[in-house]
């Protein structure tokens, strides 16, 4: 099960030029600056941008050579970035369209799916009287409700404000757990990628400049250069223990343990954690006299340089996890990290996404 | 006595132009679509001069217009050789005549306000139909039509009123004959020629009536996007 893309194409000022082999299940994300074409990417895989090359999806050929499925036959979802409502039609008008095009009528699914999206109330509406969030949750539902074998999504959360992508965010992690179909997700935004996606595609000026699973891709130390302030690693823990007094929660992961703020996970909860490379930095030695709650024993595995030339950027290991530490390259040359060495690293906050 | 044969030839007069106009507009949403269609979309280099083609009646004297019209129509004419050989014979002076004089004459009041509606919805929800598995004359049909609702409104008032108004090309086509080419606006010059200012005033009344009516409905029916 997989979906190779392989695609040229070229504008005045802007070449795309990929060739990925991709999981064809889980959410990969498509992520870069806004021109590195990873819109153009997408939209090439929908047919609504014609690129030279070929495209299969789970075994069935979409585009090769002289032939090309056009859009409207290809099995698939796409949302758009600003929803793209019918503005003629309601909420239930825009949901039938697709699905009279399509064969099936799989009512407990299609119930299933607006209530998944929390959209009931809103059927007999028109576009122009729902949120912006509301918008998107219907465009969400109505890409569903067609049954697509891979669904598609132009940054969904881009047009939205910040309470918005709150309220949307959720949605897209039970999509991302409940869904059987391979998910492309547009993103620039290295928060959404870390909550949602498994995979990971980094587009640079219409390049794949590396791809593979999420958390062995964020913690490379080649790539954080385009991911500036936010470098960081994404791994997958289990909530261990929570402590009513401090309203922290014990969470183990594949190399030990870290204290985090609550987050309302019941113990035996799987959770992704989320540490900034920023957030993390080294010591020789054991101090339990600081602030910093949480220290674990590290390998120095390597350093790399960064984009301010100052900074250094270090790779260590915990247990089977990679982490990212910036330092100043003065404070790594001070400590003469090499790789192999032991190291505590300190680290001084940590995210709980999902 | 009089009288009464003047009210039935402006009866007549006034059923020759509502028939006219309403024959013409129903031919120019047939025929102005597509053309809009094409110009709303295209991005080739013959947008520019076929939508100065189309246009072309909003500036040029009606009189130049119906010259050539009734040149191209005559016995020498494209258009005339056209119908001689598919043995409808010749147009002008004629009621088809009319109406396809009618049909370039208000053309531009057709297509325009119909492309200016396809250009404003974009690609956008094109693109929405197709991923949801609409054909593009499916999508056409079920998407961009009623999108452009508004714009094929103005676009029937606008013409359908055109055609009513016209005279210039009517004269050049149709000359003036009763209850075949004679519409309302020659109506009230023949009325006026013959110094019967009490006939041409409720014909040309009529008309100021209607007109402002036509432009009522257009502006009351189609707030120009001004919705909170």
């Amino acid at each position: 099960m997989s979906i190779a893309a392989h695609f040229k194409l070229a504008y005045p000022g802007f070449a795309l030029d990929v060739d990925l082999d991709l999981p064809g299940r889980g959410v990969t994300a498509l992520f870069g600056q806004s021109g590195s074409g990873k819109t153009t990417l997408l939209r090439c895989i929908a047919g609504l941008e014609r690129g030279v090359g070929h495209l299969s999806v789970n075994g069935e050929c979409w585009q090769d050579g002289d032939t090309f499925q056009p859009t409207h036959r290809r099995p698939l979802g796409y949302v758009f970035q600003e929803a793209n409502l019918f503005a003629h039609l309601t909420v239930q008008g825009n949901l039938d369209y697709g699905m009279r095009r399509t064969t099936s009528a799989d009512f407990p699914r299609h119930t299933a799916i607006i209530e998944m999206l929390g959209i009931g109330h809103l059927l007999e509406r028109k576009p122009e009287r729902l949120s912006g969030g509301e918008r998107q949750r219907v465009a969400i539902a109505r890409a569903l409700l067609t049954e697509p074998r891979l669904l598609l999504m132009d940054e969904p959360l881009a047009a939205l404000d910040l309470a918005r992508k709150n309220e949307i965010l959720p949605y897209l992690e039970r999509l991302r757990d409940e869904l059987e179909i391979p998910v492309f997700y547009v993103s620039h935004a290295p928060d959404e990628v870390a909550r949602l996606a498994d995979h990971i595609v980094v587009m640079d000026a219409g390049r794949a400049v590396a791809q593979g699973p999420l958390a062995e891709t964020l913690a490379r130390t080649d790539l954080p250069i385009r991911l500036g302030e936010d470098a960081g690693v994404v791994f997958a823990g289990t909530v261990l223990e929570r402590d009513p007094q401090w309203h922290l929660a014990r969470v183990g992961f594949d190399g030990g343990e870290l204290w985090v703020r609550d987050g309302g996970a019941p113990v035996g909860h799987a959770v992704r954690l989320r540490i900034l490379a920023r957030d993390v930095s080294i010591a020789h030695s054991h101090h339990d006299d600081a602030s910093i709650m949480n220290l674990l024993p590290a390998t120095v595995v390597e350093q790399a340089g960064e984009d301010h030339p100052a900074l250094a950027l270090v790779r260590l290991r915990v247990g089977n996890t990679s982490l990212l530490a910036r330092l100043t390259r003065r404070s790594a040359h001070a400590l003469a990290l090499a790789p192999g060495q032991q190291v505590w690293a300190q680290i001084k906050a940590v995210a709980l996404i999902g | 006595m009089l009288s009464s044969v003047n009210l039935a030839s402006d009866l007549g007069a006034v059923w020759l132009t509502f028939k006219l106009a309403t024959v013409v507009t129903l031919l120019l949403l047939l025929i102005g679509t597509p053309i809009a269609w094409w110009l709303a979309r295209t991005r080739s280099w013959w947008k520019g001069p076929v939508g100065a083609v189309v246009a072309l009646p909003i500036v040029l004297p009606p009189t130049v217009l119906g010259f050539y019209l009734l040149l191209l129509m005559g016995p020498n004419g494209v258009i005339g050789q056209f119908t001689l050989w598919a043995g409808i014979g010749l147009l002008p002076f004629t009621f088809g005549g009319l109406v396809v004089a009618s049909v370039f004459y208000s053309m531009p009041f057709v297509v325009q306000p119909i492309q200016n509606a396809f250009e404003a919805m974009g690609d956008k929800p094109m693109e929405a139909a197709a991923t949801l598995r609409a054909s593009p004359l499916d999508a056409f049909f079920t998407v961009a039509v009623p999108l452009a609702k508004p714009g094929f409104l103005t676009a029937a008032i606008l013409g359908f009123a055109h055609t009513v108004g016209e005279f210039g090309v009517v004269l050049m086509i149709g000359g003036n004959i009763p209850d075949k080419t004679r519409v309302v606006s020659v109506q009230i010059y023949d009325h006026v020629e013959a110094l019967e200012y009490g006939q041409a005033h409720w014909l040309a009344g009529g008309m100021v009536v209607f007109s402002f009516l036509v432009l009522l409905a257009l502006y009351t029916l189609n707030p120009t996007g001004r919705r909170k």
